[in-house]
């Protein structure tokens, strides 16, 4: 288990280097996006649409944040993750399309998003759901919104960060995902279970 | 008042959710489990110091109205506590969570049809409780429903709690808080486990045979491993809430309802002469 600080854009030959296990922080640029950004970034890559901004080597945040405006200025008031399987429809296509290096998300992904990380050498960063609060004191500026129409928890927010984490690095991009391992841990130990509740099959 | 609780419930956890988090994290094996145990309580920490949501998913608004029937005013109570969920969206402030399922539009203040929902009970007496439950998506989407056989009885029911916990897996925040009913009927079921989770955590069941079954149910689920966040440990569930109800001869309506480790709740009550009493939270 070793501890890296990266900074975005993030090489691929970094990003190679993160095992599960690892633990992870982030200064640079991240943007949230949820169901419907990872919906509408598909559809306009299909296309040929531009994104309002560029995601190569950056991390996408799945969070839909309390925001509030103060002057013309947006603060982050709290920023935790949101649950990741939601976006595992989207998430093969997204890595490939856009060259995010990072996926920050609680709760992990599937076999899809994991052969997509080993295919296009991303990681997944699991962050503590609920810590909301730490996560938005890591969040030094709002420097944008985009798809505001989308709702303030579906819009793409553009964070500059300072060492947002600690991620644990949960599906690294040789094929390994820790989710996997330990529903096949709990997989094993409900029999046992089962046994001890005298119920069975 | 509403307003006020609302904040305090999204702000500061009660007591009894903080001590079992901190029992936890002395108490927890594996090191990741132990490091996100500790992200936790950072984080508890500087929501109540700087006075933000401790998560950024402030939930679904609901309200539990214990209503004395001599009460002045009760016709009244519903649309204060709308009005104050759209001031409190601004004020505090909470995510907007109300969308309409037919358009998927967000309604932006956290009102909408029936939302914020308001269960009402009529008691004795000329003052109000309000409990708030601001309760969080991702641990609703794992609440799950089922009509066991009755002929397998209290050993089915054993078996869809483990079964619902492996199923939701690291999806719903853990370590999470069960609130598990059996009988009733479909709905009851689920509506008597999601109120299951507004009992303390260090309030045992006052029937001896259901506590038996909660201690039970939890070492059971706490031995799959799944852990804080999912990533593996022993901390799983912190708690199991056990109701019921009586149910019909041919059906065995079993609810499972999960609660975030942010469990946020808070209660006060109104008194006649609308002195306000906040029970889950110490206010100065």
């Amino acid at each position: 288990m070793a501890t890296y600080k990266l900074k975005t854009p993030i090489s691929e030959e970094d990003v190679r280097k993160l095992k599960i296990d690892d633990v992870l922080f982030i200064t640079g640029t991240i943007v949230t996006a949820r169901d419907q950004a990872h919906r509408r970034a598909l559809d306009w890559a299909k296309e040929g649409k531009k994104l309002p901004i560029d995601l190569k080597g950056l991390a996408v945040f799945h969070c839909g944040p309390i925001v509030k405006k103060e002057g013309d200025k947006w603060i982050a008031v709290a920023a935790g993750p949101t649950t990741s399987t939601r976006m595992d429809i989207f998430e093969d296509e997204f890595i490939k399309n856009f060259g995010v290096r990072v996926v920050i998300g609680k709760g992990g992904m599937g076999k899809r998003t994991t052969e997509a990380m080993k295919k296009y050498g991303a990681v997944y960063g699991a962050f503590t759901g609920g810590a909301a609060a730490l996560a938005a004191k890591a969040i030094k500026n709002v420097r944008a919104v985009e798809w505001y129409d989308l709702g303030m928890p579906e819009a793409l927010w553009i964070f500059e960060v300072e060492e947002f984490g600690p991620l644990s690095v949960a599906i690294d991009s040789h094929g390994n995902n820790i989710f996997e391992q330990i529903a096949k841990t709990a997989e094993e130990n409900r029999a046992k279970i089962y046994e001890k509740l005298g119920i069975g099959k | 008042m509403a307003i006020n609780l609302l904040r305090l419930a999204v702000i500061q956890l009660p007591q009894d959710v903080k001590q079992a988090l901190q029992h936890a994290y002395e108490t927890e094996t594996s090191p990741a489990g132990k490091t996100n145990l500790k992200t936790i309580l950072d984080n508890i920490k500087l929501a109540e110091q700087t006075g933000t949501p401790v998560c950024q998913d402030t939930g679904t608004i609901i309200y539990y109205v214990k209503a004395g029937a001599q009460t002045q005013d009760l016709d009244k109570i519903e649309t204060a506590l709308t009005n104050a969920t759209r001031k409190a969206t601004q004020q505090i402030p909470l995510r907007p969570n109300a969308v309409d399922p037919l358009n998927g539009k967000n309604t932006g203040d956290n009102t909408g049809a029936h939302i914020p929902y308001v269960h009402w009970e009529i008691v004795p007496g000329n003052d109000v409780e309000i409990t708030v439950l601001t309760k969080g998506g991702g641990s609703e989407n794992v609440c799950t429903t089922g009509m066991l056989v009755p002929g397998e009885g209290l050993k089915g029911l054993k078996k869809f709690v483990v079964d619902t916990v492996v199923k939701a897996g690291s999806q719903p925040c853990p370590p999470n808080i069960l609130g598990v009913a059996m009988g009733g009927g479909a709905d009851i079921a689920m509506k008597l486990a999601k109120k299951a989770l507004l009992r303390p955590l260090n309030q045992p069941n006052p029937n001896p045979e259901l506590a038996k079954l909660e201690d039970e149910l939890l070492e059971a689920v706490n031995q799959l491993g799944i852990g804080p966040m999912g990533l593996g440990g022993k901390w799983t569930i912190l708690g199991v809430k056990i109701d019921y109800a009586a149910r019909h001869p041919a059906s065995f309506p079993a609810a499972v309802a999960f609660n975030c480790w942010a469990a946020r709740r808070a209660t006060a009550r109104i008194g006649a002469d609308g002195r306000v009493e906040y029970l889950t939270h110490k206010v100065r």
